[in-house]
C-alpha cells in the first residue's frame, strides 16, 4: 500500500466513525542515513527507517490531531487504531472556532523516486573528503535523506510525493584553524566530496596568523554558507504568515523593502516537495521580486485569518515557513576560482572580489539568534575562516567576530553591492528544509565584538 | 506487551534481546538496543481560543553495534520482525565504517544491571480532562489580552516515555519517565517593534519530571495580568544603556548561562573533538582537569541526574549507567565532565553516565542531565540591596555563544536599573556579553533561592536531537559586565 493509499484509508476510517467530520491524513516514510567523521575517522554511522501518520479531524466545532508511528504503510491495524482514537477523543477536545476547513481535490504533479545511499557509498565519500583535505584533520558528515509521503482529505484531495537530498558538510583543520565546505544536492552521485575536502583544506591553510579587528562597520562578502543563514532567518521571522498576522514581521507586500538585486523564490517542487501536509499543492513562488515584497507563507489557518489562500506551507506546526526559500543568483560575471587550488575563496564568491577596495570575506556564520523579531536584528559569530580583502586580493586571515545586525537592513535598497552567480543549497542537518543563497557583497555589516570579547 | 509477526506475544525485552543477538550474529563484538514508546500531548491557546491539541504516540527500536573499532546504528519503527533486521543492519553499517576506522574503541566498565525505575508523579496528566487543561490556557490567554497583550499564547506539554534497554553485557533495564510543563507569553506590538514577556520562563515555560501538579503550582492564570502589563510597559521603557556595570541575573537566566557556558563546555565528546564540525569544540583542555580556574569560589556546579522532579533526571542513562551525582566545578575549580562509556575510555577517565538519546530513532550521545549551581549564601533582595549601580535582567530572549563556548551574547526580555540598592525603572532590549571564565570569575554574590529550571529544546548531534535538561540556578551578581550591545 502506498502512503497516499494509507492516508486515504485513514480518512475513510475516521469518516466511518464520525460521519460528516472533516479529516486530513498525512502518512510519511522517511529514511535518514548519515555518516559522521571526526579527526579523519568515522565515529558515528547511523540509519533509520520510520513510518509515521498524522491525522487531524474536525467535527462539531472541535479539532484534534493525533500522530503515531507505524510499522509500515500496510500497518492497517495501527491506522484503524489511530482512527478509533481520533473518533473517541474528538468529543473531548476543546472548541476550535478558527478551524479553516480541509483542502479539496487539486492536481499535484508527480515526482520521481530517488535512491538513497549505502553505508559503503557514504564511507567512500568520507574517504574522498579526507583525501581531498590533503593530510589535514577532517570532520563532518555525508548524508542522504529520502521521504515518500501521501496526503488525503475528506474534501477529495489525494496526493503523493517523493523527495530526496544528499549532503556533504565538513571542515578541515590545521593548527587549530578550521576551513569549511558544504553543499546539498538531489542524489548521492552528484556529491563531490573530494572537492569539498580540498576547499575546506585550502581555507584552513589560509587561516594562519589571523589578526584581530576592532568592532565597527565593515563591507563584507558573505560566501553562500553564511548568506544562506540570512535566508533561513528571513523565512522564519519575516515571510511567516503567523508572525505577519501578529504584527511581528517586517514584511509589507507591495513595498520595495530590499535591494532591487534581491529576488527570493520558494521552490519546494524542485526538491520533490509538491504538496503540503494539509493537501495544498506547492508551487515555485516569488516572495520578493527585485526588492519588492510579494507575499508571506500561509497554511490554511493563517490564510483564513488573513483573508488569503494557503500558499502550501502547512506542515502542522502552526508556523507556516517557506522551507525552500532561496535568493536568486546574479548574472555570471568575473572569473570563477578553482576551489581546489585558489586559496580560501569559494568558487561561488570569487567573482565578487573584483573591484573591492576593502572588505571582509566571511565563510560561515554560527549560532545566530534574533534579538528583535520585527527588525530581524540578529547576533551571531563568524566561523570557519574570515579574511581581509583589499584591492580585490586576499590580504590575510582575520579572527572570528561577533556581529549584531538587522538582516533586512543589510539587504536594504542600495546596500547590496553584488550577488554571486551561483546559489548553493544549505545541507540543514536538522530538518528537510532546503534554503539556498549565492554569495553576497554587502555595503555594511555591524561587528560588535572580537575574539577578546 | 507487543505482538510479533508470528502471532505470539513477546515482551519488549524479548524484542530488544532479539535485536542484540542479531547484531552479535552479524559480527558485532558488542551491541545494545533501546526499545522506546513515547506518548505526548501538546495544547496551545492563542488569544483566548485553543489553537492546537496534538497527541502523539511513537514506538520503535534503535540498535548500536561495534564491529572492530567501528560503530553502527540502525533504528526502525517496525517492531514486527524489524528488530532482528535492525540488529543486522547496525552491524552492517559498523562494518562499512571500517573503511575509515577509529584508531581504537574501548568502553569503561559498566556493571550489568537488571533494574526498573520510574519517577514520582502526584497527578497523572492523562487523568486530567481536556477541558480542565483548556480552561487553564483559555483563562490565562484571555486575561493577558484583557491586560494589554496584542498576542497572548499559552501552552502545556506532557510526555510519558517507557524504554527497555538490553546490552550484550547483560544490562536489562526498564524505565518510565513522565514529564510535564507549561507557560505563557504576552507580546505587545508597537511602532516598528514587538516586546514579549514570558512566565515562568521563555522557551517552553517550566518543565520537570513531574505531573499535573507542576502546572497547578505555576498559577498561569494568576500571573497572566502582570505578564501582559509588563510586555505593554516595555514598549515605552527606555533602552538598556550601553556600558560596563554590575549585572544581576534572575535564576532562569543564570540557568541559561550555565547551560551554554558550562554545560556544553564540559561535554567530553566536544572536548575530544567529536563535535568539531558542528556543535563545536570546548575551550577546556583535559590536561587542566582538576586545576583550571573556571569561576569564583561561589561557583560549585554539580552534574546530578538524581534530583527529584528535575527535567534531566533518570534512573539509568541510555548506556545503562546508574544515575549518580558528580561535581563539575568545585568552588571555582574544574573537576568533572559529562561522559559516556566510549568517550571516557578515550579520555582515560573511569566514569560515564551522561549518554542519552531523544528517542528510539537516534544514537545515544553525551548530553546534559541536570547541571547546576549549588546554593549560595545570599538572597536576591540582599544582592539588589548591596548593589550601588547596575542592571537586573530577567528571562532569556536570545542566546548566542561561539563554538568553543567562550564568547557569548545573551539578551533578556526585561531589565531594571539598580541604583543605590534599589530596583528602579524598567529597561527594554537588555543584552550582555562576555567571555565565559572571566564572567564566572566575576560572580561575587549568589542567592540560595535555587530552582531547577527545565529546558526541553537543547539541540545537538547530526541527525539533530532535542535533549531535556535542567539547571538548578539562583539569582547572582557579576562584576564589570558589558551590557547594552546595540545593532
Amino acid at each position: 500500500m502506498s502512503p497516499a493509499d494509507a492516508a486515504a484509508r485513514a480518512v475513510e476510517a475516521v469518516a466511518t466513525r464520525l460521519p460528516g467530520a472533516e479529516v486530513v491524513a498525512f502518512i510519511e516514510r522517511s529514511e535518514e542515513h548519515l555518516t559522521r567523521f571526526a579527526s579523519s575517522a568515522i565515529h558515528q554511522n547511523v540509519a533509520d527507517d520510520a513510518w509515521s501518520a498524522r491525522v487531524t479531524a474536525h467535527s462539531d466545532g472541535r479539532t484534534l490531531t493525533l500522530t503515531s508511528g507505524l510499522a509500515g504503510a500496510g500497518d492497517g491495524a495501527a491506522i484503524e487504531a489511530l482512527a478509533a482514537r481520533v473518533a473517541d477523543s474528538l468529543a473531548l477536545a476543546p472548541r476550535d472556532p478558527r478551524w479553516a476547513g480541509v483542502a479539496h481535490a487539486a492536481p499535484v504533479p508527480p515526482t520521481q523516486e530517488q535512491a538513497g545511499s549505502t553505508p559503503a557509498e557514504r564511507a567512500a565519500a568520507v574517504a574522498a573528503f579526507i583525501e581531498g583535505a590533503g593530510g589535514l584533520s577532517a570532520s563532518g558528515y555525508v548524508k542522504s535523506y529520502r521521504s515518500e509521503a501521501g496526503v488525503a482529505t475528506s474534501g477529495g484531495q489525494s496526493a503523493s510525493m517523493c523527495s530526496a537530498a544528499s549532503s556533504v558538510d565538513g571542515i578541515a583543520t590545521l593548527d587549530g584553524v578550521d576551513g569549511v565546505s558544504r553543499s546539498r544536492v538531489r542524489t548521492h552521485a552528484e556529491l563531490d566530496p573530494h572537492a569539498a575536502g580540498a576547499l575546506a583544506a585550502a581555507k584552513a591553510r589560509a587561516g594562519k596568523d589571523a589578526i584581530e579587528l576592532p568592532p565597527g562597520r565593515y563591507e563584507v562578502i558573505l560566501e553562500p554558507a553564511a548568506a544562506v543563514r540570512i535566508v533561513s532567518t528571513l523565512a522564519m521571522y519575516g515571510f511567516n504568515g503567523r508572525l505577519a498576522l501578529d504584527g511581528a514581521s517586517f514584511v509589507e507586500p507591495g513595498l520595495e523593502q530590499l535591494d532591487p538585486s534581491i529576488t527570493l523564490i520558494d521552490d519546494g517542487p524542485a526538491w520533490g516537495v509538491t504538496v503540503d501536509a494539509e493537501g495544498t499543492p506547492k508551487q515555485r513562488q516569488r516572495f520578493v521580486d527585485a526588492g519588492v515584497s510579494v507575499q508571506v507563507a500561509h497554511d490554511r489557518r493563517t490564510a483564513a485569518e488573513a483573508g488569503a489562500s494557503s500558499t502550501g506551507h502547512g506542515f502542522g506546526v502552526g508556523m507556516p515557513v517557506a522551507a525552500h526559500l532561496g535568493i536568486e543568483p546574479g548574472p555570471a560575471v568575473g572569473v570563477a576560482g578553482d576551489p581546489t587550488v585558489a586559496g580560501p575563496v569559494a568558487r561561488a564568491a570569487a567573482p565578487l572580489l573584483d573591484g573591492v577596495e576593502r572588505a571582509l570575506l566571511v565563510s560561515d556564520f554560527w549560532y545566530t539568534r534574533v534579538l528583535d523579531p520585527r527588525q530581524v536584528t540578529v547576533t551571531g559569530l563568524t566561523r570557519n575562516g574570515m579574511w581581509l580583502i583589499e584591492d580585490g586580493e586576499v590580504r590575510g586571515a582575520v579572527q572570528n567576530v561577533r556581529f549584531t545586525q538587522s538582516y533586512p537592513g543589510a539587504l536594504a535598497p542600495g546596500q547590496v553591492l553584488g550577488v554571486g552567480p551561483v546559489a548553493v543549497t544549505d545541507p540543514d542537518s536538522w530538518s528537510a528544509t532546503a534554503h539556498s543563497a549565492p554569495a553576497l557583497r554587502l555595503a555594511s555589516w555591524n561587528v560588535t565584538g572580537n575574539a577578546s570579547g | 506487551m507487543i505482538r510479533s509477526g508470528y502471532g505470539r506475544e513477546v515482551t519488549e525485552f524479548d524484542t530488544a534481546t532479539a535485536a542484540v543477538e542479531a547484531a552479535l550474529a552479524a559480527g558485532a563484538s558488542y551491541a545494545d538496543a533501546r526499545l522506546m514508546a513515547r506518548g505526548s500531548e501538546r495544547m496551545v491557546a492563542r488569544n483566548g481560543d485553543i489553537a492546537d491539541t496534538t497527541r502523539s504516540t511513537d514506538v520503535g527500536i534503535g540498535v548500536r553495534a561495534l564491529v572492530g573499532t567501528s560503530w553502527g546504528f540502525f533504528s526502525t519503527s517496525d517492531l514486527e520482525g524489524g528488530a532482528r533486521l535492525a540488529g543486522e543492519r547496525a552491524a552492517e553499517i559498523a562494518a562499512a565504517s571500517a573503511r575509515v576506522p577509529l584508531p581504537s574503541a574501548g568502553m569503561v566498565a559498566s556493571e550489568p544491571v537488571q533494574a526498573s525505575w520510574s519517577n514520582a508523579v502526584e497527578i497523572d496528566p492523562a487523568s486530567v480532562s481536556e477541558s480542565d487543561k483548556a480552561d487553564v490556557l483559555v483563562g490565562a490567554t484571555t486575561a493577558m489580552r484583557e491586560h494589554g497583550a496584542d498576542v497572548a499564547v499559552g501552552y502545556l506539554t506532557f510526555w510519558d516515555t517507557s524504554k527497555w534497554f538490553v546490552s550484550s553485557e547483560g544490562h536489562r533495564i526498564d524505565q518510565r519517565i513522565r514529564e510535564a510543563g507549561g507557560g505563557i507569553e504576552a507580546t505587545a506590538v508597537g511602532e516598528g517593534e514587538t516586546q514579549r514577556r514570558s512566565y515562568p520562563n521563555s522557551m517552553g515555560g517550566q518543565l520537570g519530571t513531574r505531573g499535573w501538579e507542576l502546572v497547578q503550582e505555576l498559577d498561569l492564570i494568576g500571573n497572566a495580568p502582570r505578564v501582559a502589563e509588563e510586555a505593554r510597559a516595555l514598549l515605552t521603557a527606555p533602552e538598556c544603556p550601553s556600558g560596563v556595570t554590575d549585572l544581576i541575573l534572575d535564576g532562569s537566566q543564570v540557568a541559561l548561562q550555565i547551560h551554554e557556558s558550562v554545560g556544553h563546555a564540559i561535554e567530553l565528546d566536544r572536548i575530544l573533538g567529536w563535535e568539531a564540525a558542528y556543535a563545536g569544540r570546548s575551550w577546556l583542555d583535559l590536561a587542566q582537569l582538576g586545576s583550571l580556574r573556571y569561576g569564583s569560589d561561589l561557583m560549585t556546579i554539580a552534574i546530578d541526574p538524581t534530583i527529584e522532579g528535575a527535567l534531566g533526571s533518570f534512573g539509568y542513562d541510555d548506556e545503562g549507567t546508574a544515575a549518580a551525582k558528580r561535581l563539575a566545578v568545585d568552588h571555582g575549580t574544574w573537576v568533572g565532565v559529562l561522559a559516556g562509556r566510549d568517550s571516557a575510555s578515550v579520555a582515560g577517565l573511569d566514569y560515564a553516565g551522561s549518554v542519552r538519546s531523544d528517542g528510539w530513532r537516534r544514537l545515544p550521545m553525551v548530553r546534559m542531565t541536570n547541571v547546576g549551581l549549588e546554593p549560595g549564601p545570599h538572597t536576591l533582595e540582599e544582592i539588589i540591596a548591596a548593589t550601588d549601580d547596575g542592571v537586573y535582567m530577567e528571562t532569556n530572549r536570545s542566546w548566542s555563544i561561539d563554538d568553543r563556548r567562550l564568547n557569548f551574547q545573551f539578551g533578556c526580555e526585561v531589565g531594571y536599573e539598580i541604583k543605590n540598592g534599589k530596583k528602579g525603572r524598567m529597561l527594554k532590549n537588555p543584552t550582555y556579553t562576555g567571555i565565559g571564565p572571566r564572567f564566572w570569575q566575576s560572580m561575587d554574590m549568589l542567592s540560595s533561592e535555587v530552582v531547577s529550571w527545565g529546558l526541553a529544546n537543547c539541540g545537538k548531534g547530526q541527525p539533530g536531537q532535542v535533549g531535556h535538561t535542567a539547571h538548578p540556578a539562583a539569582p547572582a551578581r557579576f562584576h564589570d559586565v558589558r551590557v547594552g550591545v546595540k545593532a
